[in-house]
């Protein structure tokens, strides 16, 4: 009887799946449908409404739907982290020309901003300028990452230019980051750098109508949307939701229909096991993977020997096994995003990489004899970890249990995030401290920058010339061919000639939606795929669902 | 008596200016800013030049003396200041939720009441019968029951409860209406955690009004009034109650502070946009300005609720005279 019961889960959960899985496929083929309202519970608060300043998918999720971008992840194929289609260019995403140093893009003519004022590449240049190149004083979040770029002209009305110093293989997922908000050159020259904190006018699928601070946004749609034919919603809400339990009980109970962030697996089974065939799960890896970062100016851990064993100690493919079934990571993987073209197979991984080997025993037995000939048998040092459950305590835990299977005695300190950070980015107090590195676009080269030394969020403290002089080529590198000997080599560097930073495993989305809400695809970021204007109600499903 | 109205008044400022300082120190205890946490919170690349020049905007990096005294002057020319978070001012992110956590205030004290003086004086009447053990254990039961836990179990009984009923699981409403805009979405949101604190609340106020009223019911006026002959209930309405009331007023007092100052978690598990949950957010978040005008704002209403509490100690009982 005891052995009965998770079989019989399982079969009940596949069955659900499977029927999710053929519903969804039947559904896929009817006409989306216009009307109606779709609400979003978002775990975040909005600090302001400026993308360029902003970093949070608490601005992002009930923000960007009023906004459009130059280019964006494809929303009819956003598990793709290579496919970027036009927004307010026309045509295809533009090639490089002259070396892969000028893009021209053509921009959409009869796109109008909320308050009526016609969009030209004025705007344009005026938002990537203020992204770019903001005047001092005013914040720009983003501006590391086009620091290619030379020159920013608007030949016409219709044309924009971009002249970069070298070729890059970061500018063209660096344009389409989620947070690159169009504004009207108008507004920011009547109104100021910071007025886009406080107001909203952009050409989005809608417009606004109201936000009450922690409580809601509400928008409604845009009847001049660039995109013809959509949005299909009349409105939507994105309400306030802190807590987890709460956001989750809400799609259970009718009040939401969708989170866009994720939940953990449990969570998602709780949803399907109460409601069945009313319920969607979407999955996906995530472009966010845990790392533990050694404090390479406290000793012993600026011993390369003592940081190898850490990594040596960990099996990553039990890892992924069981922790999934627990906590939001999965996959395995080295420094950049698994499913991204540039990544390095696992194969080569296993082949070639410290700690990534399937014979585990093998690995733990040279960790304990790098430890050795370091003088550090028997090695204790304190884990710093986040506050947070999903997935740093849970993965944290794991990975005390997995030192402690090559000989090292590690205590965990876990502090809320505030101090977290301080210890992290200005203290430097820790031995060996848990980290992430989260990205919305995937960019492999701009976001392996996290692993360089001179990095302002490389934790690790430690300086290294060759990491640095491959960075400098590889930003450089134009081509996918320049491109994959030097992040192999960087990702060498990092992971085993260094083992600067430990990399354990990529988390996991996991996006349950009530299944009614037809259209939205998953996409490997939380950030992404979130202008709405591809997501419909199905009405009939709705009403069979007693949704009011 | 008004030179008792002006004495206390006058107590406020020490008591203000005491808690303003305690929570200014505090809160600079705590390592890391607002800036980390939101330029870098989520794990993404982080500009060290866009962290600095929001810790200089926002006076982050400026001296702690100088910290303080605009702290303080702001609060003397009542310029609350903006929130670090949001960059809306204080008095507008408060005002937006103090009308909720006023109601819920409102509601559970009224809750409390209702239970805890009809149980409190029932279970006194009939001390050591089954009655008294079952009021007994119902209190007891609402003071070991977190008003929270209480809260995640009535949402869970919902839930479930409704979708065996309807096949349609329900849940109460997550975003606030006021209740003259929509008085049925206002009620089905605010009835559950009003209950859920109310319970816990009016257990110690039962509790409360059962022994004062054992007290009062050995007096010798109330043997008197047995004597002449008096009816029960009149006994215990007209002639105990009142007197019974003094301790109860004064732990309904605390409690209706306690509610004003916000249902810290209680708000978190009805996801109520509260004063409450803007604690929360505000310490989590780092953001000293608003957390110290939260701070500052339920000292307040603590010293005043006291205050309203000792007049009216003398409006129940006669023989009590400030001067």
């Amino acid at each position: 009887m005891k052995g009965i019961a998770p079989k019989l889960a399982v079969a009940v959960l596949g069955a659900t799946f499977s029927f999710g899985a053929i519903s969804a496929k039947a559904a896929s083929h009817a006409s989306p449908e216009y009307g109606g309202n779709l609400n979003i519970v978002v775990g975040s608060k909005i600090p302001s409404y400026d993308g360029h300043i902003e970093s949070t998918f608490g601005m992002i999720h009930p923000i960007r739907p009023f906004y459009s971008l130059l280019i964006r992840e494809n929303p009819d194929n956003p598990a793709s982290p290579t496919d970027f289609v036009c927004d307010l260019c026309v045509g295809s995403v533009p090639a490089g020309t002259e070396g892969g140093t000028k893009f021209t893009f053509k921009i959409r003519t009869g796109v109008k901003f909320h308050d009526g004022t016609p969009l030209t590449s004025a705007d344009i240049k005026a938002s990537f300028d203020k992204v770019v190149n903001p005047p001092k004083g005013i914040a720009s979040n983003r501006k590391a990452y086009f620091k290619m770029v030379e020159a920013i002209t608007t030949p016409d009305a219709e044309t924009l230019v971009f002249k970069l110093k070298h070729p890059s293989g970061t500018f063209i997922p660096a344009v389409a980051m989620p947070f690159n908000f169009i504004y009207s050159k108008k507004d920011l020259d009547a109104n100021g750098y910071t007025w886009h904190q406080k107001n909203i006018n952009g050409t989005g699928a809608f417009s606004f109508v109201e936000h009450v601070q922690g409580s809601h946004v509400h928008g409604k749609k845009n009847p001049n949307y660039h995109h013809k034919g959509r949005p299909y919603l009349d409105t939507y809400t994105a309400l306030a939701a802190p807590k987890m339990s709460v956001r989750l009980q809400a799609i259970r109970g009718g009040r939401a229909d969708i989170e866009f962030r994720g939940f953990p697996p449990k969570a998602r089974d709780d949803l399907v096991k109460a409601l069945g065939d009313k319920i969607k799960v979407q999955e996906s890896d995530w472009n966010c993977v845990l790392l533990a970062s050694p404090n390479h100016e406290v000793k012993p851990f600026d011993d390369p020997k003592v940081r190898r064993a850490l990594t040596l100690a960990v099996d990553r493919q039990s890892g992924s096994k069981y922790l999934s079934n627990i906590a939001i990571v999965k996959t395995p993987g080295g420094i950049v995003f698994p499913q991204h073209p540039l990544a390095t197979p696992m194969s080569e991984l296993k082949a070639n990489i410290a700690g990534y080997s399937d014979d585990v025993a093998a690995s733990r037995a040279q960790a304990k004899k790098l430890l050795k000939e370091a003088g550090q048998s028997g090695l204790k040092f304190t884990f710093l970890n986040r506050g947070v459950d999903q997935p740093y305590k849970i993965v944290g835990t794991w990975l005390l249990g997995q030192w402690k299977k090559a000989g090292m005695k590690v205590d965990q300190v876990v502090k809320p995030t505030t101090p977290f950070y301080a210890s992290l980015r200005k203290k430097g107090d820790f031995d060996v401290s848990v980290d992430f590195n989260c990205q919305s676009i995937v960019n492999p080269i701009a976001d392996v920058s996290k692993f360089l030394p001179s990095a302002g969020n490389n934790y690790a403290n430690f300086e290294d010339a060759k990491l640095e002089s491959l960075y400098s080529e590889l930003l450089k590198a134009g081509t996918t061919a320049e491109q994959t000997p030097l992040l192999r080599a960087y990702e060498k560097r990092v992971l085993n000639d260094l083992s600067s930073q430990v990399v354990t495993l990529w988390w996991y989305k996991i996006n349950p939606h009530r299944s009614y809400v037809k259209g939205w695809k998953i996409a490997p970021s939380h950030y992404l795929n979130q202008s709405l204007d591809n997501i419909w109600i199905d009405s009939a499903e709705k009403k069979r669902q007693g949704v009011e | 008596m008004y030179t008792y109205i002006v004495k206390r008044m006058l107590m406020l400022f020490p008591t203000l200016f005491g808690a303003a300082v305690v929570v200014f120190l505090l809160l600079r205890l705590i390592p890391g800013d607002v800036c980390m946490l939101k330029f870098g919170g989520e794990g993404g690349y982080a500009d060290p030049e866009q962290i600095k020049q929001c810790q200089e905007l926002l006076g982050i990096s400026d001296p702690k003396i100088k910290q303080f005294y605009d702290y303080i002057s702001g609060f003397i020319t009542f310029d609350l200041g903006k929130s670090m978070w949001t960059q809306q001012d204080v008095t507008h992110e408060i005002a937006i939720r103090f009308p909720l956590s006023l109601q819920i205030a409102i509601m559970a004290t009224f809750v409390s009441v209702i239970i805890a003086v009809p149980l409190g004086v029932i279970s006194a009447a009939k001390q050591n019968t089954w009655v008294d053990y079952i009021v007994r254990t119902v209190s007891i039961a609402g003071i070991a029951m977190p008003s929270f836990w209480l809260g995640i179990v009535i949402i869970l009984g919902l839930l479930i409860g409704t979708q065996a009923w309807s096949g349609v699981p329900w849940m109460p409403p997550i975003f606030y209406k006021p209740i003259w805009v929509d008085p049925m979405h206002n009620l089905s949101q605010l009835i559950w955690p009003a209950l859920a604190t109310g319970y816990r609340y009016s257990s110690v106020a039962t509790r409360m009004t059962r022994s004062a009223m054992l007290d009062v019911l050995k007096e010798d006026y109330v043997r008197t009034a047995r004597a002449k002959g008096l009816i029960e209930k009149v006994i215990i309405n007209k002639h105990a109650l009142k007197n019974a009331m003094l301790p109860v007023v004064t732990v309904i007092g605390i409690e209706f502070a306690f509610l004003m100052g916000g249902l810290v978690v209680t708000e978190q598990v009805f996801n109520l946009n509260g004063v409450g949950k803007l604690f929360v957010e505000s310490v989590t978040q780092a953001d000293y300005t608003l957390t110290q005008s939260l701070v500052m704002l339920v000292v307040f209403i603590f010293v005043m609720v006291n205050f309203i509490v000792d007049l009216m100690y003398a409006w129940l009982d006669p023989r009590i005279r400030y001067s």
